[in-house]
């Protein structure tokens, strides 16, 4: 059974790595000297942290956006339950879907109950997408809209405070 | 900083390196061999790519609900008090994206607590202040593991 659980020091390096690691030759040294563990015990935690999926991957985090991935479309479905899990694999596995999710319908007005996020640098790209998922779940779609974003109000990484 | 003004190392920076940043003590420098460039050429790239905000961090990616809990909320808000109703919520600190969208529900984002209990105490506060009912569509499965995003720079 893989261990889900952070202790102390665990959260420590959570919240001094959360907003990036320096840009210095020896980042791991240099964010354990600031909370006086030795960087082994630093990268041995984030490894064990990795194995555990409490961080699912290290490296650039990209602003879509600044790259003109300007498209943004929530794409929401409604489906019938028995079959949501087996089309959410489906659609979680298309390359342009960067999210998705079941969450739960609040009926009458909300009766959409799989959500996956679609990214493209044009509209018509994104029609293209919402297309594909459209195929792929053929007949069990009863239903869908596509929520494109007009504005980010704010955008901040998962934060953990002190 | 355009996105066509990107050098080719920091395209294999930004597309290659989303996952499997080295758990090493010289990371950059082990990157570097392995691209056949220098430490101090990856290093300036990256820092680039910060400064113009290509890139948000290097780092890791912390798993949602492994931390604490949170949902997705939705609100219909009236035109007119959008500016005055978003503005409250992006300022809460419990709120970590918002977003205006095109539906009548116009305004989503996503709350996060480390308890359940802030987590409900947070929207309880938000409809008492606004007067506006809010939707929480929790995760309840998530079909992706987000290993990066393929940013096509050879298909645009």
């Amino acid at each position: 059974m893989i261990e889900l659980t952070i202790d102390v020091d665990d959260r420590r390096i959570i919240q001094a790595t959360q907003t990036g690691l320096p840009l210095t030759p020896c980042p791991y040294h240099t964010i354990a000297e600031q909370l006086g563990l030795s960087a082994d015990e630093v990268m041995g935690r984030l490894q064990r942290m990795l194995e555990s999926g409490i961080i699912r991957r290290i490296g650039a985090v990209p602003n879509h956006y600044a790259l003109g991935f300007k498209m943004n479309g929530m794409t929401v479905w409604d489906v019938p339950d028995e079959q949501v899990d087996d089309l959410g694999q489906g659609v979680g596995q298309l390359d342009f879907v960067s999210h998705c999710y079941c969450r739960p319908r609040h009926l009458p007005q909300w009766p959409y109950n799989l959500f996956a996020m679609v990214h493209a640098r044009t509209q018509s790209q994104v029609e293209e997408q919402i297309q594909q998922i459209a195929e792929l779940l053929g007949d069990f779609n009863r239903g869908h809209r596509t929520l494109y974003s007009t504005r980010i109000l704010k955008k901040t990484g998962l934060r953990i405070g002190k | 900083m355009a996105p066509e003004d990107l050098s080719a190392l920091q395209e294999i920076l930004l597309n290659d390196f989303q996952k499997d940043f080295p758990l090493s003590p010289t990371p950059y420098a082990d990157i570097a061999s392995r691209l056949g460039v220098t430490e101090a050429e990856v290093l300036d790239a990256l820092r680039e790519l910060n400064e113009a905000e290509i890139i948000s961090r290097i780092g890791p990616v912390f798993r949602p609900h492994r931390i604490g809990t949170s949902t997705l909320v939705a609100m219909a808000v009236p035109k007119e008090r959008l500016e005055d109703v978003a503005n409250y919520i992006s300022g809460l600190p419990e709120v970590n994206h918002n977003y205006e969208r095109e539906h009548r529900f116009n305004l989503w984002f996503v709350v996060t607590a480390t308890t359940e209990v802030h987590l409900q105490a947070v929207l309880t506060e938000i409809e008492k202040k606004t007067g506006i009912a809010v939707m929480s569509l929790p995760m309840l499965e998530s079909y992706h593991i987000d290993l990066g995003f393929d940013l096509k720079f050879n298909n645009q």
